[in-house]
């Protein structure tokens, strides 16, 4: 990139983890007042947050300013420096992982050829917070939730680190950076107007990817973790005031990442649709695309967040058996042979 | 210090500003909350009723079985990704290794399958 002036690497960190924290929050506060407030009103014939602000829309800091009164409890038999740790690291988790999205050709916060792999990684720190929350709270519904909520992760880790690999082997690389840029600069059979947004050959993935980020983020059709009429509220039973509310951000932020992610991967990521000029290397992409490009993901993370949040107030909750079956008996083999099939037909075109 | 370790390094500024925000908005939330802590409140909230016998029950043993499974997949599934970015470079060479080891993974989980350990009772 070549800027007017040079930013030492200090101000350019400051820069990088404000942004962070913009690309954090910004989907987060979207996804609870748009969907969670107000689609979820409309979609049971009420109308949601009315009082704060017009349409309610200043609902979201009339709620942070509430939450920022309650009281902090901490359990007398909980193991207090865990239990008060837990939130952080569900948060934690979250911001390391939108540090590798790409936002546009310069846009990206940091990138390395190991993206994809990194991403995964840091996706399971947010288990230890919830596997802390459970088990630091002393009390047989957290101990439960918490439990339920690392086998169900774990177990949707799986299918979603196999159905990604299909991407990896049509890219060849894990640089999200370059998966977006493939994703775009090539063609189907000679027609390059949409590009190759992945989702065209890797459909199968997408879908068992969809599901395992549903999965991940504990949204209802798999929210055995926090099921309220049986287990109160799971792992978080025994939060109050602002820490609990940093597993609900962290929650929904995590969900704004992950279809972040999504169309980083199948949907051709900061490329707009029928124009891309003919840019080949991230050196010749106009600089405008910068500016463009964050806007681009932020429309196809609406999309995707969207169908999330619909997915999530239309379904009953699943049985644990039922959830355990269908990650290790369906999910696991599908992508396994989604794989192989990805493999063959690259090797043979 | 090379660019290929400031990359990392970023991460590093990522986990700090998720640390510092919490930190700041719970101090924030320090000074203007109330803080009235009674024998009663800090008891474990089991919906009203007083919490029988100890917090750490013992629970089933099977969550215990799936995280050994995942940690076999994992494992395997690590070794897939160097492969998948090389495949042009393999070619049908490559192709038939990992239909070997794919097939070896899936005859993990159909043993497991026979054996009943994926079945919840």
């Amino acid at each position: 990139m070549n800027l007017a002036v040079t930013i030492p690497y200090w101000g350019q960190s400051l820069l990088r983890v404000l942004g962070g924290t913009v690309a954090v929050l910004l989907p987060a506060g979207t996804i609870v007042y748009l969907f969670l407030f107000k689609m979820m009103s409309f979609m049971q014939s009420r109308l949601g947050p009315m009082e704060a602000g017009p349409y309610g829309s200043m609902q979201l800091f009339a709620e942070v300013g509430k939450w920022l009164q309650k009281e902090d409890i901490t359990p007398a038999r909980a193991d207090k420096r865990v239990f008060r740790a837990a939130p952080l690291v569900v948060l934690v988790s979250t911001f390391l992982l939108v540090a590798v999205v790409p936002f546009g050709p310069d846009a990206y916060f940091t990138q390395f050829d190991a993206g994809l792999f990194y991403m995964l990684a840091v996706s399971s720190i947010s288990t230890l917070g919830i596997l802390m929350a459970g088990w630091s709270s002393a009390n047989k519904y957290s101990l439960l939730g918490g439990l339920r909520a690392a086998g169900q992760l774990i177990a949707y880790e799986l299918p979603m680190v196999l159905s990604v690999l299909g991407v990896v082997i049509q890219a060849g690389s894990m640089n999200l950076q370059t998966i977006v840029i493939k994703q775009n600069s090539d063609s189907i059979f000679g027609w390059n107007g949409l590009g190759y947004p992945y989702i065209a050959t890797q459909f199968v993935g997408f879908l068992v990817f969809m599901v395992s980020v549903q999965a991940e983020l504990t949204q209802t059709p798999f929210d055995m973790p926090i099921a309220e009429s049986e287990l109160v509220s799971g792992y978080m039973t025994e939060y109050s005031g602002f820490r609990f509310l940093i597993f609900f951000i962290a929650e929904f932020a995590t969900a704004g990442v992950f279809a972040l992610i999504a169309s980083v991967l199948f949907l051709g990521g900061w490329g707009i649709p029928f124009s891309w000029f003919g840019w080949h290397s991230v050196d010749s992409i106009d600089n405008w695309m910068n500016v463009a490009g964050p806007l681009v993901m932020v429309t196809k993370m609406m999309v995707l967040a969207g169908i999330i949040m619909w997915v999530r107030f239309s379904y009953p909750r699943f049985r644990e058996d039922q959830l355990q079956r269908f990650a290790w008996k369906v999910l696991i083999p599908v992508s396994l042979i989604n794989i192989m099939l990805t493999a063959i037909f690259k090797v043979a075109f | 210090m090379s660019d290929f370790l400031r990359d990392y390094l970023n991460v590093v500024w990522f986990a700090a500003i998720a640390l510092v925000l919490a930190s700041l908005l719970l101090g924030i939330s320090a000074i203007i909350r109330p803080n009235k802590p009674s024998a009663e409140k800090n008891i474990a909230y089991e919906s009203g009723v007083n919490p029988v016998g100890d917090g750490w029950s013992q629970s089933q043993v099977r969550y215990y079985i799936f995280a050994l499974l995942f940690v076999v997949f994992d494992v395997e599934a690590v070794f897939i990704f160097p492969w998948a970015t090389r495949l042009e470079t393999y070619g049908t060479f490559g192709l038939v290794e990992m239909g070997i080891f794919v097939f070896v993974l899936l005859l993990g989980l159909v043993y497991a399958w026979r054996k009943g350990v994926l079945r919840w009772v």
